[in-house]
């Protein structure tokens, strides 16, 4: 951040929000500056950042009145309780409760709980409007941080980007990691969120995969514990279901001064419906020869529906911004000539 | 611990270089910092950089060579009080560099747009307190024992040799036994009172820009163990500062550096030196001196728009007016006086010149007095723009004297047994005025780690121990 910051002089409300978004939080700056709290001065840039930052995730939401409504831990809860009771009584009202708690063998059989269709259609449309949401939020973001872009260049900065998005180069601070928890270094946060993003991503690998043998395949699920989208979908479930609580561990014991109030309980509530999904998940696939399965996958797909609904709304949303920070940035360094991947 | 090898007094740069370098040689290591954790570190909190000699190698092509360093050192400062002690410190600063990275210190890179002050001042990463914060983490590791709130009250020396420390944590008085003592506890900047012996009731009116904490304390403890002073005890560095600044610890940015592009008034209204005399980098430091000698140790500068984006942004807004008139009433000052003498300026200002901000341009008024001799384009775009200013002293320059071993001399020219000082404290022995931006981290970096050696291997004699 404090690169970009160098070749600005003046601050208009765009800059401030492209500045906040390309911020990490990794708090290097709050422990190096003389005037921090408890100083007269009590500059706490990390707070101010992630105060502006979620102001920019309301400006650019639509409808924006919607924007960041699920800061509030009582509103997840209410949706997620909302969501899987939902999907609980429809599927006792039309499977009725002789199909949810039955035993169910061989392919299709989550299918004789909630037929294919009923799961297929609500997923489709909601990652279809979270997905219009985020398109809008990220022309809005181009527009508002908006400096001309420069054509030469452009798939250099858009690969190192990329480079950078991938490796979560940034959570390494100025080297050494972030100053997270406490005052020291440590590379602990960068870990798990890595868990949690490589987590998610298998997960989504797994999907497609299952989607492939389905539809081109003809191959109905559930699939054997040695497949392909069961393997990718295991390790994308611990893989975020570590991730998520290392990373509330963390913030837990973390400094509560650089830490805006409101940013934390997007973060919890964020990490916390992520990490229900993928336990809920993972108790899928451990329950599938039990009469407990019915139930379990009805709560599973009951916390995915949420987890899409806060999509466009909640901390998600971090992972368009960031990106598209971090490539605003690296084109601007490239157009200024300096290269500060050559450290 | 019964008995300290080395007890090192203080905490900023200085005092954490000698307790690093002391526990290379020796075990038993106690740093006493007088502030609490968050104010640890003295005035290094408020460093950004360090000035090194260096010769072009495969990580750098820039040279600073010694030569460079010493002729800027006498350009600046007049010429060292003790010319050896000056060049072993330029000569040892080209070791610093790997020195500090091996106990924790990171660096900068380069980056485009930094007001960088060229080859010779390396930019470590995060500023002071980050140089701070990282030395404390390595003392931490190597089994240094650090107290903080712990405030040196006296020093036990009997004939010429250090016995014990008495130090008070809160209410409880407690004695330390050390075999040797490092004393790196700054200057007495920050002590109005001291300050009062020479600048009278002026001093009530001066910001201490630095640490709350360099009151003087130790420097005071010597002098009365007939340690031998060395500086001018009236001499100080002291810049303009916005007079809405903290009484302590407002650090660089309260700095205020548009005086070389308008004109500077005092209480009454009139100019009394010239603002245009040098570059700015080397003239600032001479401003904190010529506000203290003024009524009430108040002055005001006034801009007009279209010098404005030639200086840094203060931080305090400026009172600002579409006219001369009303930025008086703005800054409480006699209308008709700041008038005249603004108007008296424009027309002086005679435009023989191009204004050229980033260098001596040579524009300069004609029959004023006193004149001003570079950037003077007449105040006359509104708005106009004042800024209340005052004296803001960085440090002090009266310190002890010490042997090149940095072992502090008494009056009668015979080194302290056990007793050796490290940075600013006996920093009078090179800086006898002016300074090198850096310079004082060099100074502090070097004579700390000699002390810190010299002091360990001291103690190896007073324990029998082998060194």
């Amino acid at each position: 951040m404090f690169p970009a910051i160098e070749i600005r002089r003046e601050f208009h409300k765009g800059d401030v929000f492209f500045l906040a978004n390309l911020c990490h939080d990794c708090r290097a700056c709050y422990y190096a500056c003389m005037y921090s709290p408890p100083h007269e001065f009590a500059i706490d840039l990390p707070q101010i950042m992630s105060e502006a930052r979620l102001e920019s995730y309301k400006a650019w939401s639509w409808p924006s009145f919607l924007g960041l409504s699920f800061t509030d831990r009582r509103i997840g809860a209410a949706l997620v309780s909302f969501a899987v009771a939902l999907v609980l009584v429809l599927s006792m009202v039309f499977a009725g409760p002789n199909r949810v708690f039955a035993l169910h063998r061989g392919p299709g059989a989550f299918y004789q709980v909630i037929p294919y269709l009923a799961m297929l259609v609500p997923a489709l449309a909601l990652a279809f409007y979270g997905a219009a949401v985020w398109v809008a939020g990220g022309a809005r973001f181009w527009i508002d941080t908006g400096r001309q872009l420069r054509k030469k260049g452009c798939f250099r900065a858009l690969a190192q980007a990329a480079g950078d998005v991938l490796k979560l180069r940034w959570l390494k601070g100025g080297g050494p990691g972030c100053y997270y928890p406490g005052a020291r270094t440590s590379p602990f946060r960068r870990l798990y969120h890595s868990l949690v993003f490589y987590g998610f991503l298998s997960a989504l690998v797994s999907t497609t995969l299952a989607a492939t043998y389905q539809n081109l395949l003809h191959r109905l699920p559930p699939y054997s514990l040695t497949s392909a989208p069961v393997i990718f979908g295991t390790i994308g479930g611990i893989g975020m279901m570590v991730g998520v609580a290392g990373l509330i561990s963390m913030k837990l014991k973390s400094d509560q001064t650089p830490a805006g109030a409101r940013a934390l309980s997007v973060d919890y509530l964020f990490l916390v419906i992520l990490g229900l999904t993928s336990l809920s998940g993972m108790l899928t696939l451990a329950s599938r020869t039990t009469r407990a399965l019915g139930v379990i996958l009805t709560i599973h797909l009951g916390l995915i529906g949420a987890l899409f609904i806060t999509m466009p709304y909640g901390k998600f949303v971090h992972s368009l911004y960031r990106s598209l920070a971090i490539i605003r940035h690296r084109i601007e360094q490239l157009r200024s000539g300096a290269n500060i991947a050559k450290r | 611990m019964d008995v300290y090898d080395v007890i090192v007094v203080g905490g900023g740069n200085a005092a954490l270089c000698a307790a690093l370098a002391a526990r290379h040689h020796a075990p038993h290591v106690l740093l006493l910092e007088r502030a609490p954790v968050h104010m640890r570190g003295g005035n290094t909190r408020h460093t950004r950089n360090i000035r090194c000699a260096r010769v072009a190698n495969g990580c750098s092509a820039e040279q600073y060579s010694e030569a460079e360093f010493l002729e800027d050192l006498i350009g600046v400062t007049g010429g060292p009080e003790n010319l050896e002690l000056a060049k072993f410190a330029i000569r040892e600063s080209r070791k610093l560099p790997a020195w500090m990275s091996e106990h924790g210190i990171s660096w900068q890179p380069p980056l485009a747009g930094t007001l960088h002050l060229g080859s010779a001042n390396l930019w470590f990463l995060g500023g002071g307190k980050a140089l701070v914060n990282a030395y404390y983490d390595t003392a931490i590791r190597m089994g240094i024992e650090v107290r903080y709130d712990a405030f040196v009250e006296d020093l036990l020396i009997e004939e010429g040799s250090f016995r014990a420390a008495v130090i008070k944590c809160g209410e409880n008085q407690e004695l330390v036994h050390g075999r040797t003592v490092v004393v790196a506890a700054g200057g007495f900047e920050a002590n109005i009172e001291w300050l009062k012996r020479f600048w009278g009731e002026a001093a009530d009116n001066f910001c201490v820009r630095g640490t709350p904490y360099n009151d003087g304390k130790m420097l005071a403890i010597l002098l009365e163990k007939h340690a031998q002073p060395i500086g001018d005890p009236k001499r100080c560095h002291a810049v303009a500062i916005d007079a809405r600044a903290p009484k302590y610890d407002g650090g660089i940015v309260t700095r205020v550096d548009a005086i070389p592009f308008g004109i500077v008034v005092n209480r009454t209204g009139q100019r009394f030196y010239d603002e245009g005399e040098n570059i700015w980098s080397k003239r600032y430091a001479i401003w904190g001196r010529l506000i203290a000698e003024q009524p009430g140790q108040a002055a005001y500068c006034i801009v007009d728009s279209k010098t404005i984006g030639c200086f840094l942004p203060p931080i305090y807004k400026p009172s600002q007016s579409e006219s001369v008139e009303g930025l008086s009433s703005c800054l409480k000052l006699d209308a008709g006086a700041l008038v005249e003498t603004v108007r008296n300026y424009n027309e002086a200002s005679v435009g023989n010149v191009e204004f050229h901000p980033e260098r001596l341009d040579g524009l300069k008024t004609r029959g004023l007095d006193p004149p001003k001799s570079n950037w003077a384009l007449p105040i006359d775009q509104p708005p106009f723009y004042g800024l209340p200013l005052r004296p803001g002293i960085t440090f002090t320059y009266m310190g002890v004297a010490v042997d090149d071993r940095t072992r502090v001399l008494e009056r009668t020219g015979r080194p302290f047994e056990n007793v050796y000082a490290a940075g600013e404290i006996m920093s009078g022995n090179i800086l006898t005025q002016g300074y090198l931006a850096g310079f004082g981290l060099t100074i502090g970096s070097v004579f700390g780690q000699l002390a810190g050696k010299e002091a360990a291997n001291h103690s190896h004699l007073r324990s029998g121990r082998r060194g």
